[in-house]
């Protein structure tokens, strides 16, 4: 019997399979040989050793990362925690607010958030009629990072809510008996229980925010080159293929690093929820 | 018929009044009054929904209640919440935090208050030392056995030297022979801290064998307050006789003081103080009863059930279409005619009460005591 199924479980593993070496494994290969040849098709490491006037591209797309997952943490907790004590028909209804913009488009969502803070959008033109000076919001940085945090924090919210609503109360009745107050109840006890959450959390708004393009260019206002925008033009021209190539190498292999790091810190129960 | 508690103890501590509790307009606790004296054992017994935990919880602060005052060493305390009250609790299935090690679930009230580490040491070896727990410190508490946890979550409320210890169905997760040693342990605590303890439970010959005073509770109503010899030998109505241990109850009527008649007959007794004829309900323990021949007995019957019990028998006596359970020592064969004597020490008159004739006899006899006792069901309580 287990044999039978076994064999029935190898046989629905076979589209996914076929899915994964066409679509995944496949363009991985030829990332890597784009990454190591020259225009020739010749084994080079120029394109490598070119990365190094790319570094400042990193570090700004790592800090703008970083901060975007930052803001995404401390608006996300709290309102995972909010959201996991209210009443179970409150909670859907949070849930389902929550999850409605991910129903659209991350790139229709980037373009109507551009539209609203555009010199001549909805939010100067209120500001204007309240008699205030319009704001230049399109084109800077905090732009960009409203951006990141607007299309993210659902990823940030969903795993710190699932380790939150698994918490169970007798717990922190039991830190209400041995002492603690409010505060003292969130740092001893709840932060540290959801902390698997908080990591995933983490890892899913940081892996898209450091890969993303889109956002950058249009509420960046092309002022912010990230390393998304930097891929996408070089993929643009056969020629600079190469270059392309090893940069995404490089931020692919930044990315399971910071993964792995991540990891770390998280116990077994965190791991499953890991892209 | 003493209910109250009689011995002058030491002062009171905990003060109940008037206290009363619905969730979901369901009335869980109806008008209980209760006084806790310092340095007591005290035990709310009762079947699953009776009101016990939530009395419990009111105490401890985790609930409010709807109407009604608590009192803490003579300050009312309804709005104080449960980390500013001087007590601590073992919470059923023991809540130790799954992210700390032994020590650090026992040191963590200490750290809470700010104790320096040095001094948290020392008090944290102290209470593992009481409750046989060295070398556990760094074990987390999901590698530990039931009664290891049960241990861990004493100490981790035993360490704050709370004034009052709550104690929420504490052994109910444990097997027969862990409880029993569990209990001597719990009650050689108590008397060697001197704390109050007040202990949660269904298990009636737990409260009988650990308590100073039971509380019987039944229907959000608390039945009986006394002594376990008290509220053994002197159940005040049906309800208690039938949940504390076995009891024949049958209908019956004073028909002057130490002159009880019921099945038929009139028996001497040592009970008093009821008008004349007055209905009331007769409780005689199935040990009080001596298995005579037909001949030498007060009242005849016909064995209908004979169970082997291991250092007696139980058997189930039919006497006139009642059944009576009697324990004895000497073997009796299934459908042999005995006599049954009583002495006049063993016939226990209460007045009659809403329980009455729901409980006592034997007729369908099942095992109702095990439904009640049944820990499955008392944590769908909460």
């Amino acid at each position: 019997m287990k044999h039978k199924l076994s064999l029935m479980e190898r046989f629905a593993a076979v589209p996914h399979a076929v899915w994964t070496v066409l679509f995944i494994v496949g363009p991985l290969l030829f990332v890597a040989y784009f990454a190591f040849t020259d225009t020739k098709g010749a084994f080079s490491l120029s394109n490598i050793e070119l990365l190094s006037s790319y570094s400042h591209i990193f570090f700004l797309s790592i800090c703008f990362s970083l901060v975007a997952t930052a803001f995404c943490l401390l608006i996300g907790y709290p309102l995972a925690f909010v959201m996991s004590r209210c009443k179970p028909s409150t909670q859907k209804l949070l849930m389902v607010l929550l999850m409605l913009p991910t129903w659209i488009s991350l790139l229709i969502r980037t373009y109507s958030l551009m539209t609203l803070l555009d010199n001549g959008g909805l939010v100067n033109s209120l500001l204007a009629k309240l008699g205030l000076s319009p704001l230049t919001m399109v084109g800077t940085g905090g732009a960009v990072i409203l951006g990141m945090v607007y299309d993210f924090l659902p990823y940030m919210v969903l795993p710190i809510y699932t380790s939150m609503s698994k918490l169970d109360n007798r717990y922190l009745e039991a830190a209400a008996d041995l002492g603690c107050n409010g505060l003292q109840t969130m740092f001893r006890v709840i932060l540290p229980l959801t902390l698997p959450g908080v990591i995933s959390g983490i890892t899913m708004v940081f892996v898209p925010s450091i890969s993303t393009f889109y956002i950058s260019q249009k509420l960046g206002g092309g002022n912010f080159d990230l390393i998304g925008d930097t891929i996408e033009r070089q993929f643009k021209y056969p020629s600079t293929y190469h270059v392309g190539a090893a940069i995404s190498l490089v931020m692919m292999i930044l990315i399971l690093i910071s993964t792995a790091v991540m990891n770390r810190f998280s116990d077994s129960d965190g791991k499953e929820m890991v892209v | 018929m003493k209910n109250n508690h009689s011995e002058a103890k030491s002062r009171t501590l905990i003060e109940l009044r008037s206290i009363s509790k619905s969730f979901d307009g369901e009335q869980i606790l109806c008008n209980i009054d209760l006084d806790i004296h310092d340095k007591e054992f005290v035990t709310l017994l009762g079947p699953s929904g009776c009101g016990k935990t939530t009395t419990l919880r009111i105490i401890g602060g985790f609930e409010t209640p709807d109407e009604g005052d608590v009192f803490f060493d003579g300050a009312r305390i309804n709005d104080v919440p449960p980390y500013r009250r001087a007590l601590n609790t073992v919470f059923q299935k023991y809540a130790l935090f799954p992210h700390l090690n032994v020590y650090d679930n026992v040191a963590f009230g200490l750290r809470v208050q700010k104790v320096k580490e040095d001094e948290i040491r020392e008090r944290v070896r102290e209470m593992l030392e009481m409750t046989g727990l060295r070398g556990f410190e760094n074990r987390k508490s999901a590698t530990l056995s039931g009664g290891q946890q049960q241990r861990v979550a004493i100490a981790r409320a035993l360490i704050n030297k709370p004034r009052v210890l709550l104690l929420d169905e504490p052994l109910g997760a444990l097997d027969l022979k862990l409880r029993k040693d569990m209990q001597n342990e719990l009650k050689r605590i108590q008397s060697a801290t001197g704390i109050t303890f007040i202990y949660v439970t269904h298990d009636q010959e737990e409260a009988l064998s650990m308590s100073d005073t039971v509380v019987v509770m039944a229907d959000g109503k608390i039945q009986q307050i006394g002594t376990p010899t008290d509220i053994y030998n002197e159940p005040v109505n049906a309800f208690v006789a039938d949940f504390i241990g076995e009891s024949n109850i049958l209908d019956g009527s004073m028909l002057a003081d130490c002159k009880a008649r019921f099945a038929g007959h009139t028996f001497d007794c040592v009970d008093g103080g009821f008008a004349k004829n007055e209905p009331v309900d007769i409780v005689i323990r199935p040990e009080d009863v001596d298995v005579v021949s037909v001949e030498k007995g007060m009242l005849a019957g016909t064995v209908s059930g004979v169970t082997f019990k291991g250092d007696y028998y139980e058997i189930i006596v039919d006497v006139g279409g009642f059944k009576w359970m009697i324990e004895t020592s000497d073997f009796v064969a299934p459908d042999a005619k005995i006599g049954l004597y009583i002495e006049p020490d063993a016939i226990h008159v209460m007045k009659k009460s809403e329980y009455s004739g729901k409980f006592g006899d034997y007729s369908t006899f099942s095992d109702e005591m095990d439904y009640l006792s049944d820990p499955d069901a008392e944590v769908e309580e909460e």
